[in-house]
């Protein structure tokens, strides 16, 4: 634990010999809420970083409008960063706010709701103005009149505080005041013991090229922190220790972040060059960006003219024998559906990824959802099946994106990667992999032959499927001898020639099926966390519920009950054992944020009684809320016949 | 590696195209013998039953293509076509080259991303006048713009053939047709106006049954670095017979056909009685030869950076194909996408060569000990 050094400031040894208390804590969860414009998403990430690099387990959950700017001081225009830390492994952002720290009246106002009695709001009083009051609706200042009696306050007057530091630097006050978000990380920093030179060098490296604007954010940051060690105003600092993670090189990962990571990893991996088309959209486009700053690793991004073309020009890549991946949201998914069927049809490599968003049409762009689920199965005309995968952590994007290509590449296939807005923008620690550890995901083009004519000659023949994986050979322009005409038209079988012979279609059809429900022999079995065995509930889930099941399972085990945790990475196909995993319950409840998608399909395959609990509120579950109802399925629950012995 | 002007020329190996991909261009070329360059019109033939209408314009443009791309030299597995649905588009069925018959009007999106992830191919795209002009307008001017590396085949037949003729984008007002009994409403596009105001940078435009001429544009056009536009003008004898029998037919065509050739005035017509010159505000206008100066007369450039000419030009004809000008409207050099898209990636590589672990790691790690 590394803290600043001691400043310049006489304050720092504290005046009149306050002496300050150090509490132990075993986690902690804070909100910093304020305007769009006062930078509570950068204060966040950097509050992140001090607490990854001190080493707590962390989870994270931004949650910020979806306009750039709405007007100042206004509840629409709040944007909030919640981080959860601990010294023990945690599994969400945390159902609610410990410490609520608002920066206006507004952010007081929308977040309040959320903090539970006790708990601690730090507010800017500079910014109580009545007539910030006035724009949410306060006729009296809460700070004042005794509305947040049940809560404990401090009020600080961050904003002038942050102005008084930075007199001497020249900046205007309108510059000056920018850096209240530093002066606040400050003195966070000082209450939660962050390292704090992790943020000095980041503000030197952002600001390399305006060297003044470092100085006063770094001025601000280190009198944010100086303040929180000379007040009477907290006489408390707070210590959560390191929580034990395997031994390894860990960073700071956001779901994006690791998401753009495996692609490059995986065109690596397969020794391909990798081609993002892509069109922007929230919450996908930070893949964009991401990949596009790649290019040393042979990628390849093109800013489409549109979803369609986004796809289109991937495809293309493929058939040119790149790793071909197109990055988008719901409303870029419904515009793919058409080539997405040509993808099916050419049997070409291709990693579709679907950062999920809120609703439908434009619906809630900056928030989650899980609601594109049946579209991935089923949104195309035809039969046109093809993989799904997703990811349960920001971290696992990593993963699940190089699985996602070794299961394009391999099946030679389209594949949907579902991931959502909770997992794109939260983070988490994430170790590091070596390199030598990946999978190797290298692939064979075809350069000779399959074939014969009638008359002997050596034909190549593009859809004559290897027998293992039913995977069609992939020849590349350029190859000698090999050229031939693939397209969206229903293929013959093996000479891949135009067919619209009824056996030939029908043949065709289901071995596109075969195909896909082949992998189920090749990825791993259902994934169940069942530490005793003995759980008559299961509680299965897919994608970012990952984390809040898991902690509502940890809370009932807490309580003395049994549950059992199953958790999908493939849901087409599924992995082959589910339905005999379902069968094992006697009752199995899946939470989704849609309304049960999942439990729909899970119903249909395995005519199971899947009991749905659903919530489309743009955010993910509590882990207390999902405890408690799956707590009420168990207590519900009377042996059955099966448990009671009639074997 | 060939060296025709239509390909990139990629210099060292392994520059543009991944090491992989060339390994397999090189066991195939192993296992099947050297690229074969000197192909003749029958080479490019596939085994594929030709399923147009007899009669079909698109006929004589295949015979055109299949005749004229031996001539630059490129092997067959070097070039790919990608078309998108309507009768033209079942072009690449009966092309013995690379091909992908893809879905309605996207057939330059998936151009693009081939072109520019693979430089070393030669890249065509066949597409209809609703294929181009209405369901995949979009595409078709972004990839004009870009100005990736390829040649596009745009079958103007003034109809929709494929779904037994609604009127198309380019069909004149007041067309009588399946879905327009009454006569269609819209003004359609010129698309050579089009691909100007796209600032493209090669636009041409040659009639299906002119052997000589339409060879002469698609040599042009082949030979262009960067995005080609031709349109061809097709007769679909079945749902739009003899659109274009104004330009085609030996006692209207020459009247009415205005022929481009680089460097030379515009004069046409029977014993070159009529003439080009300029107008008022930039345009262009049609004179009597012989009432005007010979300096007045225009002598065209299809090289000019400044597209205004070329829209011009376009403009002459009127959608009752009176006064059409035919042949080369625009070549002009301009870096091309795929280029610059792989010189970045060579600066980057250069910058520093891709470390993936380092990469994973990130600038902030922390390591914990056992
Ligand atoms: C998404 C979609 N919409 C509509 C169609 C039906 N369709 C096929 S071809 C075509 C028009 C083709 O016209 P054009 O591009 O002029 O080609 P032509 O047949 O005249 O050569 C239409 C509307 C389709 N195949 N796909
Ligand atoms: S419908 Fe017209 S364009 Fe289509 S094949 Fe027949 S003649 Fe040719
Ligand atoms: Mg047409």
């Amino acid at each position: 634990m590394t803290a600043l050094e001691p400043s310049t400031t006489p304050g720092s040894s504290a005046p009149g010999g306050l002496a300050k208390s150090v509490v132990a804590l075993d986690r902690v969860v804070i909100r910093l809420a304020g305007d769009s414009g006062d930078g509570m998403q950068l204060t966040g990430n950097r509050f992140t970083s001090e607490t990854a690099s001190f080493g707590n387990d962390l989870s994270t959950l931004p949650n910020f409008p979806a306009e750039i700017r709405a007007p100042t001081g206004t509840l629409p225009g709040v944007s909030s960063f919640q981080l959860h830390f601990a010294d023990h492994d945690i599994m969400t952002p945390g159902d609610a706010p410990d410490v609520l720290v608002a920066m206006n009246p507004a952010a007081l106002r929308a977040n309040l709701g959320d903090l539970p009695g006790g708990g601690l709001v730090i507010a800017d009083s500079d910014e109580f103005t009545p007539r910030n009051l006035a724009k949410v609706g306060y006729a009296t200042n809460p700070l004042e009149d005794g509305s947040l009696d049940g809560w404990q306050v401090v009020a600080v007057p961050l904003t002038s505080m942050t102005l008084e530091a930075l007199k001497d630097t020249g900046l205007g006050k309108k510059e000056a005041e920018r850096s209240k978000n530093m002066f606040t990380l400050g003195l966070l920093s000082w209450m939660y013991h962050r390292p704090t030179e992790g943020t000095v060098r980041f503000l030197e490296r952002q600001f390399r090229r305006k060297p003044e604007i470092a100085a006063a954010n770094i001025a601000a940051f280190r009198a944010g922190y100086n303040y929180g060690e000379t007040t009477e105003a907290f006489a408390v600092s707070y210590e959560i220790k390191p929580a034990p993670m395997a031994p390894g090189r860990y960073r700071n990962i956001s779901g994006n972040q690791a998401l753009a990571l495996g692609l490059v990893a995986a065109g690596q991996r397969a020794g391909l060059p990798v081609f993002l088309g892509a069109y922007p959209i929230t919450p996908a486009s930070d893949i964009l960006h991401e990949l596009s700053r790649h290019k040393s690793f042979g990628v390849r991004t093109f800013q489409a003219e549109d979803e369609i073309a986004g796809i289109g020009s991937a495809l293309g890549a493929s058939f040119g024998g790149a790793l071909g991946v197109t990055t988008t949201s719901g409303p870029g998914v419904s515009l793919k559906s058409e080539a997405l069927g040509l993808a099916v049809m050419t049997e070409l490599p291709l990693v579709v990824v679907d950062v999920q968003r809120g609703g439908p049409s434009t619906g809630l762009p900056t928030k989650t959802e899980q609601s594109d689920l049946l579209q991935a199965m089923f949104g195309r005309n035809g039969e046109a099946p093809l993989p799904v995968i997703a990811p349960r952590s920001p971290g696992d994007c990593f993963d699940a994106a190089l699985e996602a290509a070794r299961i394009a590449l391999k099946y030679r296939t389209p594949v949907m990667l579902l991931s959502d807005g909770y997992l794109a923008n939260g983070a988490e620690p994430w170790a590091v992999p070596d390199v030598e550890d990946l999978p190797d995901l290298s692939v064979d083009f075809a350069t000779e032959p399959n074939g014969a004519t009638a008359d002997g000659t050596p034909e190549f023949l593009p859809y004559l499927r290897d027998p293992q994986t039913l995977a069609r050979p992939w020849a590349v322009p350029g190859t000698a001898g090999m050229q031939h005409r693939i397209g969206g038209l229903e293929k013959a079988d093996k000479s891949g020639n135009i067919s619209y012979d009824p056996a030939n279609h029908d043949l065709m059809t289901r071995l596109r099926q075969a195909k896909v429900d082949g992998i189920a022999a090749d990825i791993p079995a259902t994934d169940v966390d069942d530490p005793t065995g003995s759980a008559r509930v299961a509680v299965i889930g897919w994608g970012s519920t990952y984390g809040p099941i898991g902690a509502a399972c940890r809370r009932i085990r807490r309580s003395g009950r049994e549950v059992a945790q199953i958790h999908l990475r493939h849901i087409s196909p599924f992995p082959a054992d589910l339905g005999d995993v379902l069968r094992r319950y006697d009752r199995v409840v899946c939470p989704e944020m849609n309304l049960g998608q999942l439990a729909l399909l899970l119903r249909a395959r395995y005519l199971v009684d899947v009991q749905s609990h659903t919530q489309v509120r743009g955010l993910p579950f509590r882990a207390a809320e999902l405890a408690a109802v799956v707590q009420d399925v168990i207590d519900s629950t009377t042996p059955t016949a099966s448990t009671g012995g009639t074997q | 590696m060939t060296t025709s002007p239509h390909v990139h020329d990629l210099g060292m190996p392994g520059t543009s195209i991944d090491a992989n991909i060339q390994q397999a261009i090189a066991d195939s070329v192993a296992t099947q013998g050297e690229k074969q360059t000197a192909l003749k019109a029958k080479d490019m033939k596939t085994d594929q039953e030709v399923r147009w209408c007899p009669g079909c314009g698109d006929y004589v443009i295949l015979n055109a293509v299949q005749s004229f791309l031996p001539s630059l030299g490129i092997a067959r597995e070097d070039m790919v076509i990608v078309s998108g649905i309507g009768c033209s588009s079942r072009f690449p069925y009966y092309m013995n080259t690379y091909g992908m018959h893809s879905i309605h009007g996207r057939a330059p999106a998936i151009a693009t991303g081939l072109a520019a992830s693979r430089p070393d191919l030669s890249v065509w795209v066949v597409t209809g006048d609703g294929d181009a002009l209405s369901i995949g307008g979009n595409h078709l001017i972004h990839a004009l713009r870009r100005n990736v590396n390829m040649t596009i085949l745009l079958f103007n037949n003034r109809i929709y053939g494929l779904t037994k003729g609604q009127y198309s984008p380019t069909s004149e007002v007041g067309k009588v047709t399946k879905s327009t009994p009454m006569g269609s409403l819209d003004h359609p596009f010129n698309p050579v106006s089009l691909a100007v105001g796209a600032d493209a940078t090669f636009v041409g435009r040659a009639m299906d049954s002119d052997r000589k001429g339409l060879t002469e544009v698609l040599r042009q056009a082949a030979e262009h670095e960067g995005t080609a536009l031709v349109e061809i003008y097709q007769n679909c004898n079945i749902f739009n017979d003899g659109a274009f029998d104004l330009l085609k037919d030996s006692s209207t065509g020459p009247m009415w056909t205005i022929p481009l050739v680089h460097g030379q005035p515009l004069v046409f017509g029977p014993d070159g009685a009529s003439c080009v010159v300029r107008d008022d505000f930039g345009g262009l206008r049609i004179a009597e030869t012989n009432q005007v100066d010979a300096s007045e007369i225009v002598v065209h450039d299809a090289t000019r950076e400044d597209p205004s000419y070329a829209f011009a030009l376009s403009r002459l004809s009127s959608q009752d194909l009176r006064y059409t000008p035919m042949g080369v409207f625009r070549a002009v050099r301009k870096p091309t996408y795929d280029r610059m898209m792989a010189d970045q990636l060579e600066e980057a590589r250069t910058g520093s060569p891709g470390d993936l672990g380092a990469l994973l790691a990130g600038n902030d790690t922390w390591t914990v000990s056992a």
